[in-house]
């Protein structure tokens, strides 16, 4: 195992990291920035390097600072987490170029994957489902029509010149697509001076699926289950849980969103952990959306319910160790809920609400994990991402886990800033979470 | 008579879309806020002309933020 490894992130994920680094008896190098000087993050390492002001471009995002303290540290691996400089190809080939071990997939593939078309393509060719689309103009209705028949309805009819929703129109049968296909037309040409269309089709209040998946330098790749994560806003997740409620609908889809994204990772020869992600649409139909070439912020609640420790298979994978487990040693056991804690206000449009924590008292005791990276009499810096801890539950259950869940945002104070705390508590106890009935519209649809 | 013009949130300066002198409607947007990875945008409450600037923005070509903000604090003044 590595003696001394570089944690290039700062919050709570730097905390967690750090976590798992000193259970391996890991030497760890943290970074901070001005804001952060007093940070749980930088005390959460056993040395921390100042990297520049509290701007994250002058200090978390520069890779020179970073790879600096590496070099005056002799660190031999680099952890980038999440966000900041962890999807950053050239990132990862800098750090591979300096001879340090990236902990991660090579830059290779995190260029590919990074490329939303090129990953899409890429995907379609290994075989895994892609959202179906006419790639290329439809020349008139009788040709929508049959690419209809080919891919089902409902299908979306958009404007090659359109953007912002202007000259789309969704069609549920032949007799709505020829109306569609005739007013699009219309409206294109109006609007753009070219009534160029295209088709797609569309997924009905989708779910956000994603697998994990893990692979190793010898040519193994595991998938580590789903993670269900409809409940959004701004396209960000909110809550996320594992098992997800759809796949007791569909009998088989586990293994066969598993299967794909272990062919999507083989085909690219990926490498370390990794997340693949998919929308479901309500007949169990699946579709590939983007590879997350990192470590997920909700990779919590796969470690809940598998026991596997994803960071310690991210050093393990990346210093050259190869998967001990076969996918049949992989087990789920029970389900586990995240509530992302962030400091925003619901009410206000969820606007980012910086600050003093005044009080905080984190939740324990069985069953719950608190990820977090910030403490009572802290100011929540400006600067960087509104989130500031997450809380996960682990129940026999769903319905178990949810109260357990309730129970725990009961117990967790956090005072003199506002944060979506309440929020998470009115969701819970909604009857379409409760009945996990969700899709990815859901939350802003009611708040 | 001259009306202080606060800010919406607590934040940085990223982007100021007026100079002193300017006229503004109610409704335009003033000055643009970065706070927590996100930009928000202040918006005119009254119509007039910009009489005072007492914020800097920051460089944006190097996407590097302007000076701190708390929400409430006094940006700008307006001339109705």
């Amino acid at each position: 195992m590595f003696d001394r490894v570089l944690i290039a992130n700062r919050g709570e994920i730097a905390v967690r990291i750090a976590r798992t680094c000193q259970e391996l008896g890991i030497h760890t190098i943290g970074v901070y920035s001005e804001a952060d000087e007093d940070a749980p993050h930088t005390r959460a390492v056993d040395e921390a390097h100042h990297i520049g002001p509290a701007s994250a471009t002058e200090s978390y995002l520069d890779i020179d600072a970073v790879l600096e303290v590496a070099e005056q540290t002799d660190a031999e691996a680099i952890h980038p987490g999440y966000g900041l400089l962890s999807e950053n190809p050239e990132f990862a080939e800098e750090v591979e170029a300096q001879g340090f071990n990236f902990v991660g997939p090579r830059s290779e593939v995190m260029r590919l994957m990074s490329d939303k078309s090129r990953a899409r393509d890429f995907a379609e060719e290994a075989g895994v489902p892609v959202v179906p689309g006419s790639d290329g103009p439809v020349e008139d209705v009788e040709e929508a029509k049959a690419f209809a028949d080919e891919h089902g309805y409902p299908m979306l009819v958009k404007a090659a010149a359109g953007g912002g929703g202007i000259g789309m129109r969704k069609a549920h049968d032949p007799e709505e697509l020829e109306k569609a296909f005739a007013a699009c037309q219309r409206r294109a040409q109006s609007a753009f001076g070219d009534d160029t269309l295209y088709l797609e089709r569309y997924i009905e209040n989708p779910r956000h699926i994603e697998i994990q998946i893990l692979a190793d330098t010898h040519g193994k790749t595991l998938h580590l289950f789903e993670r269900e994560c409809s409940v959004q806003r701004r396209h960000q997740k909110v809550i996320e849980e594992t098992p997800s409620t759809i796949m007791d609908k569909f009998g088989g889809l586990r293994e066969e969103m598993g299967q794909a994204a272990v062919d999507l990772a083989d085909a690219a020869e990926y490498t370390n952990a990794g997340t693949v992600e998919f929308v479901v649409g309500p007949e169990g139909n699946f579709h590939f959306i983007e590879m997350n070439t990192r470590l997920q912020v909700e990779h919590t609640v796969t470690e809940m319910i598998t026991g596997v420790d994803l960071v310690e298979q991210q050093l393990r994978v990346a210093e050259g160790e190869p998967l001990e487990a076969r996918q049949d040693d992989i087990k789920m056991n029970g389900h586990s809920i995240q509530c992302r804690i962030y400091a925003e206000d619901p009410d206000r449009n969820f606007l980012p609400s910086p600050g003093t924590i005044t009080a905080y008292e984190e939740p324990g005791g069985e069953g719950i994990r608190v990820d977090s990276g910030v403490e009572g009499d802290y100011e929540v810096p400006r600067d960087y991402d509104p989130l500031l801890a997450k809380l996960m539950t682990h129940g026999e259950t769903r319905d178990a886990t949810i109260e357990h869940m309730v129970g725990a945002l009961e117990d967790y104070t956090i005072e003199g800033i506002t944060t979506n705390h309440d929020m998470h508590l009115d969701v819970l106890q909604t009857d379409d979470f409760q009945n996990g009935d969700l899709h990815t519209s859901w939350l802003e649809e009611r708040y | 008579m001259a009306t202080d013009v606060e800010a919406n949130i607590t934040g940085k300066i990223w982007h100021i879309k007026v100079d002193e002198g300017d006229e503004v409607e109610e409704g335009d947007e003033l000055i643009i806020f970065s706070s927590m990875k996100m930009e928000i945008p202040l918006e005119a409450e009254v119509s007039g002309t910009v009489s005072e600037i007492l914020v800097e923005e920051g460089d944006r070509d190097n996407n590097v933020e302007g000076e701190p903000v708390d929400e409430g604090d006094v940006v700008m003044r307006i001339e109705e």
